[in-house]
């Protein structure tokens, strides 16, 4: 009985409510969590998979085999590779697409690659403006490869400890 | 100051078109419709910037609220301000958006809806006293013209939701049209409390019963009724935590679904203005009105007597502007009825025994608020 009217008079009196202003009144001068986008930017992890590269090896000689593992392994079908073998007898790919507009950015065709060739850069600020721009080729691929291999061999290194 | 400017424009502006441009015998009465104009345009231009810039409060301190830092990149000539531009970037974006009026509506009623919910809670503004001598119309039944007027308000809730034709808007009119006749209520014994106590309709006199110190103020003897008036304001105006009306999750956006660019923003700008005059009414009846907090404190007293007392009206105005956007950020929605509880089980029983109690206190003189 006392419980009840204790209860009833709280309810009457909006203590609760009051409770309810209390806090969300502090929060009102915590500091902000925001991040400034453009200016500011979030910390990446060395496994975050952004835009695809194809990676070379010191030398130059471009890493894939055409395996086709990646190619077997996604899960979104994005990849079309054909292979030929090189002129040096080398088995080589001809064409290595990957449709970004049908990417689900899992990470499988790295995990799968036996040679570390298909990787996922940290990039992730890209667009197209045509159609066609998402549709990635082999020279593409590799051109991106290049642009940020060092970043990429570092990545690898740290991340060679936990496998 | 504003006596100076307004002295200068009826002067210099007002009396040389009067003479110019009417026949003498209606000189007179042409002149003080003119300066009826300036004194409109005056209230009414500061309301709408105050109304522009409250949405910009809201998304800020409801960011601040949620740890976030709301709007802060539109800003002048290049300089971001804090994102103070973004209240006239979104106007810029409604004014040019298409009006759509959807097949089935009645045409007529869909555009009148939203001017009939803007104009009276612009109207309310004229018996709305700034200090001792500003106000725009004098009148002996201020109080009943407000009352009257935010009454109006569900006229064009209830017509939007009938004019758009579609099932949404009309539950929400529904709702809105059920919540602000429940409400409307207990604001009014509220309101009837004030009246009892001041012994005045007029605001002005209102205020002026309130005279002496802070404690003189209705806040006290009246207090039940002060935060009774408030939160039925707020199910007056379809804020938070009584804004079943618009219910995003449930009926879209309830009465104004169909409504889109001005139309849609005439209807946001008069839930605004609704607000900022439910603020200014609560800072009018219970709060002193435009009297200084320290008035009838020694010392305090001479240190702010500079002040001008409108500043201390728009001070407490202010404060109770923020209690809404507050609230909003606090309060989960009612469901709907515990709406219906609260305002006819709750409310209308408490000013009702409030106000046996006000006259109580009235007859037998009490002091300091009576005598």
């Amino acid at each position: 009985m006392a419980d009840k009217i204790k209860k009833y008079i709280n309810s009457l009196f909006l203590w609760e409510l009051l409770k309810g202003l209390r806090l969300t009144g502090r929060y009102m001068f915590k500091r902000k969590i925001t991040v400034q986008y453009p200016e500011e930017k979030t910390p990446q992890s060395h496994r975050f998979r952004g835009l695809h590269a194809l990676r070379r090896y010191p030398n130059g000689e471009e890493r894939c085999i055409a395996c086709k593992l990646c190619e077997a392994v996604c899960p979104a079908v994005a990849i079309t590779i054909e292979s030929e073998p090189r002129d040096d007898g080398s088995r080589r790919t001809t064409r290595y697409d990957i449709d970004l507009t049908k990417c689900i950015f899992c990470g499988f065709c790295e995990e799968s690659c036996p040679v570390d060739s298909i990787v996922e850069t940290r990039i992730f600020e890209y667009h197209g403006e045509k159609r066609g721009d998402l549709l990635m080729t082999k020279p593409r691929l590799l051109e991106i490869g290049d642009m940020v291999e060092k970043q990429l061999a570092e990545d690898r290194a740290k991340d060679a400890l936990y496998r | 100051m504003l006596e100076i400017i307004y002295q200068f424009i009826s002067q210099n502006l007002l009396l040389p078109i009067t003479t110019l441009l009417l026949p003498v015998d209606y000189q007179p009465q042409g002149l003080l419709m003119l300066q009826t104009v300036i004194k409109i345009l005056a209230i009414l231009i500061p309301v709408l910037v105050t109304v522009a810039y409250f949405t910009y409060a809201e998304r800020k301190v409801i960011g601040f609220i949620q740890g976030r830092i709301g709007p802060n990149r539109v800003g002048f000539f290049g300089f971001s301000l804090w994102g103070l531009g973004q209240p006239i970037a979104d106007a810029v974006k409604l004014i040019v958006k298409e009006i759509v009026i959807p097949t089935g509506s009645n045409r007529f009623l869909f555009v009148m809806a939203p001017i009939l919910s803007l104009a009276p809670s612009l109207a309310a503004w004229a018996v709305i006293p700034f200090d001792d001598t500003k106000v725009l119309a004098n009148i002996n039944a201020g109080l009943l013209y407000v009352l009257a007027l935010t009454s109006l308000a569900v006229y064009g809730v209830i017509i939007a939701g009938w004019a758009s034709n579609s099932k949404y808007a009309f539950l929400g009119a529904l709702r809105s049209a059920a919540q602000i006749v429940a409400y409307e209520i207990a604001m009014g014994f509220a309101l009837a409390g004030v009246l009892v106590a001041s012994g005045s309709l007029n605001l002005g006199d209102i205020v002026n019963s309130q005279s002496g110190s802070i404690i003189h103020w209705f806040w006290i003897p009246l207090f039940p009724l002060f935060v009774i008036y408030f939160i039925s304001g707020l199910a007056e105006t379809n804020r938070a935590p009584f804004d079943v009306a618009e219910g995003e999750s449930e009926i879209v956006a309830g009465f104004h679904v169909e409504y889109g660019g001005m139309a849609f923003s005439v209807f946001f700008m008069a839930e605004y203005a609704n607000m900022i005059l439910i603020a200014v009414l609560s800072a009018l009846m219970f709060c002193g009105g435009w009297l200084s907090p320290f008035q009838g404190i020694p010392g305090l007293e001479g240190l702010f007597a500079w002040v001008p007392p409108m500043f201390w009206l728009l001070a407490k105005t202010s404060f109770f502007m923020f209690l809404f956007l507050w609230f909003r950020a606090t309060f989960p929605r009612y469901r709907y009825d515990q709406i219906m509880r609260l305002g006819w089980k709750v409310f209308i029983p408490i000013t009702i025994f409030w106000l046996v109690v006000v006259s109580a206190l009235v007859i037998t003189d009490t002091p300091p608020w009576f005598n």
